[in-house]
């Protein structure tokens, strides 16, 4: 039996506006922008919600009705959750219809798509509780599996997890976290209390996220066909194929005229001629498969990069600075009670200002460059620290 | 054989007064490593017998330098030429600028008929001339490398149309033009005229080896919590110190503990002085002279930011040079080096609030300095002089096909 597990991260971040030293204490929002640039939110949250959301999820809505086998999992931020109801009220009501079929499922992770766990746990608990609220408050269900932020995992995370409920959790089936094993078995974590792992096929998940348009990949084009053999191959020697993947990769990553909508109208289709596959939810494949053995990951692994650590959001000075900065202000900011204070704190928790930060590669146009809605990590920095200028003087203002 | 360039230049540090001589000498040492036989050129000031003569660099024994007896030195203008005239009591000298060229000219064809080459390379519009008339006696082929245009030093408004259309024959009767950036090739093309098919941009460098840390001399400024930020540079349009000044004055609102060096000479120095006075921040901005080799370092280690505010930059080799000797950089979006170096603070010369509030936060918070230091410190290492003369040496054996 192979089971095929479809989970698409969701996420927009609240972009900090471009933001100068002239702006401090002026009485000024941190995330308004309303230039043409990327700095946008709503312009970006409209872009991509025409280009990715809603056809993927009028896709994954016809998918549903016309395979009752068919299944797939999501996770949505927090704070895409509140740019929804802020931008895309289409893009809410696409993805309750979905969630409503039943055989669509939502998982847990920190409201503000955070790195929390590694700063502070009391925040990071109250992110996830955050996050369950919101999700039962839009569409009235529960997660029963979490993932953290960019797929962070250890063992002390799903020790965590397990501690909050969680029947399973998600991380990146990473070469070195796996070494001789199969990602495509459940596994439980080292001292975890037996709550399921499940890990990324980061080589078939990747062939759909970042190879699939690629002209120079040997396996170009890739077919509903060609992929479906790949998963069968795995029939038998394994339980469930997990892809795992951001939801942009459809249209947004991968542009519709490179076939991506095509090939996945055409994918499940494809994966049920072999009598052995079907879909599983994060939580079915939970419930359903045992794990094979425990898995020892005391160091952080990620699903970012080729590193697959934390390195993306945390090698360099300037990032160290502005997070280790922030949450510096954790307790005084909790301490003022004050609702907009602490939900502007919050929103600058977000992993992605740090990763804007990353200087890793900078100079070599990749990927980081393409996803950076700044001139440059120094510019990132700038507006960021200023911001916290900013945020500090509000909190000493005199009530 | 080893294929045998004439070239036509300028002054190696440590005597030469900018970037000009400073690329000469990066240029002509790495073509020399590449197994090029560079004869070097040079206006000179010799005896009033001598018209020109061979010497030897002591720090690049391989290269031969024949000095020509020449007023003609880098960023003359019309009226520093007659300065330097009426000073050495005219003579054998050209009694204008231009007719000063002309001579060096005629006296380059008498080297051209007298030794052997392949190629012909003449940096820049004094030396334009002299390579064509060079090019007219050899029948070689001819290379115009262009470092600025009268275009960029006169800030893009009153270019002195003599030196327009010197720079404009010269690149067009070579047989291929270089252009310091891509910047700049735009301004050959679109200014000039000229086929961009023609013009390759071959990118300055820097050898990060001719760099040592060294005491600094500003220890008791930086002990007592001063800032220091460095122009260094030409006090002329082109640099945009006006622009250094009044983002001084806006730091200052902010961070009074900055202080100002200004190291360079030039024909706004006076008003910049008087900016200074009447900003109200002559205590905090300092016009040092035009510093060089290791008293340039000093400062260059001891500045918290390095800052290029040029209006048009064809290259700018001041940046590098601050990060060889590990100092960041914020440098004018409009300069070539922006197109190599991508670990630098950037912004638009005339953006005085933005390049306050970069230095600002830069003063404010260490981790953006050490960052930009770090990176930039190891990107500079790779634009090297090396890579500029193997691209070079591409364009020569297109040019002189039996050497590729």
């Amino acid at each position: 039996m192979a089971s095929v597990c479809f989970y698409f991260q969701v996420h927009q971040p609240w972009r900090v506006k471009r933001f100068r030293i002239f702006d401090i204490g002026n009485g000024n929002k941190y995330f308004d922008d309303q230039s043409a640039t990327n700095l946008n939110n709503e312009k970006i949250f409209r872009k991509v919600a025409e280009k990715s959301y809603l056809p993927a999820n009028a896709v994954m809505l016809s998918l549903l009705k016309h395979h009752p086998e068919f299944r797939v999992s999501y996770s949505l931020s927090g704070v895409f959750m509140e740019q929804m109801e802020s931008f895309g009220p289409d893009v809410l009501d696409s993805f309750r219809r979905l969630v409503d079929t039943g055989r669509a499922e939502l998982l847990s992770e920190t409201y503000y798509h955070s790195l929390s766990f590694l700063y502070s746990r009391e925040e990071f608990a109250e992110q996830v509780k955050l996050h369950r609220i919101k999700v039962h408050s839009l569409f009235g269900v529960t997660p029963k599996v979490f993932r953290n932020t960019e797929l962070i995992f250890s063992n002390e995370v799903a020790q965590v997890a397990a501690e909050l409920g969680y029947i399973g959790i998600l991380a990146e089936g990473a070469d070195h976290v796996l070494g001789w094993r199969s990602p495509n078995f459940l596994y439980t974590p080292k001292g975890a209390g037996g709550i399921k792992l499940m890990l990324k096929n980061y080589k078939l998940s990747d062939d759909i996220a970042f190879r699939f348009g690629s002209r120079s990949w040997a396996e170009y084009p890739l077919t509903a066909p060609k992929f479906s053999q790949w998963v069968n191959a795995i029939n038998g020697n394994g339980n469930v194929v997990n892809l795992f993947m951001d939801y942009e990769t459809f249209g947004e990553h991968q542009w519709e005229d490179t076939g991506i909508f095509k090939f996945l109208e055409s994918l499940p289709r494809e994966i049920l001629r072999h009598p052995d596959n079907d879909f599983v939810t994060v939580s079915e494949a939970a419930e359903r498969y045992e794990p094979v053995s425990e898995l020892d990951i005391p160091h952080y692994v990620s699903w970012a990069d080729t590193e697959r650590d934390l390195s993306a959001w945390l090698s360099n000075d300037i990032q160290h600075d502005a997070i280790g900065k922030l949450y510096a202000l954790e307790g005084e900011v909790k301490k003022s009670g004050n609702r907009r204070i602490v939900e502007d704190w919050r929103r600058l928790t977000t992993s992605d200002h740090f990763y804007y930060m990353c200087t890793k590669w900078w100079n070599d146009g990749d990927v980081h460059k393409y996803f950076n809605p700044y001139e440059s990590p120094y510019d990132a920095f700038i507006s960021y620290m200023n911001v916290l200028e900013d945020l500090k003087l509000r909190l000493h203002a005199p009530a | 054989m080893a294929l045998r360039v004439l070239m036509f230049g300028w002054e190696f540090p440590p005597r030469s007064s900018g970037g000009l001589g400073v690329a000469c000498f990066g240029l002509s040492r790495a073509l020399a490593q590449e197994g090029v036989k560079v004869r070097f050129v040079l206006p000179k000031r010799m005896d009033p017998d001598v018209t020109y003569m061979d010497f030897s660099f002591a720090d690049v024994p391989d290269i031969i330098a024949t000095g020509v007896n020449s007023l003609l030195y880098p960023y003359v203008t019309e009226g520093s030429y007659l300065s330097s005239y009426y000073a050495v009591g005219g003579g054998m000298y050209g009694s204008s600028l231009f007719e000063e060229v002309l001579l060096y000219a005629s006296k380059a064809a008498d080297i051209a008929r007298t030794s052997s080459f392949d190629i012909i390379h003449a940096h820049d519009w004094l030396s334009f001339l002299a390579g064509l008339e060079a090019k007219r006696v050899s029948g070689k082929p001819l290379v115009v490398h262009v470092h600025a245009t009268e275009y960029d030093r006169s800030g893009g408004t009153s270019a002195n149309p003599r030196v327009f259309e010197i720079e404009k024959k010269g690149m067009q009767e070579a047989d291929k033009v270089i252009a310091v950036s891509s910047w700049t090739k735009h301004i050959i093309v679109e200014k000039y005229g000229i086929s961009p098919d023609k013009v390759e941009v071959v990118h300055n460098g820097v050898e990060t080896h001719d760099f040592k840390p060294l005491p600094s001399n500003l220890d008791a400024l930086k002990r007592a919590g001063k800032k220091i930020i460095l122009f260094h540079g030409r006090i002329t349009l082109q640099k945009g110190p006006d622009y250094f000044v009044r983002t001084a004055k806006r730091v200052l609102e902010y961070c009074p503990e900055a202080l100002f060096i200004v190291s360079g000479i030039g024909d706004m120095l006076p008003q910049m002085i008087r900016e200074t006075v009447a900003l109200g921040i002559s205590d905090k901005v300092f016009f040092v002279g035009a510093l060089w080799d290791e008293e340039r370092d000093r400062v260059y280690q001891a500045a918290d930011v390095v800052m290029m505010p040029s209006v048009s930059e064809p290259f700018g080799i001041v940046p590098l040079e601050a990060l060889a000797n590990g100092a960041p950089v914020l440098i004018s979006k409009q300069s070539g080096v922006a197109e190599v170096l991508s670990h630098a603070l950037k912004s638009d010369f005339w953006d005085i609030d933005e390049m306050a509030n970069q230095i600002v936060v830069m003063l404010r918070n260490d981790s953006l300095k050490e960052t930009l230091r770090k990176n930039g410190g190891k990107e500079v290492e790779t634009i090297t002089w090396s890579k500029a003369a193997q691209k070079l040496l591409g364009v020569y054996q297109s040019l002189v096909p039996q050497f590729a």
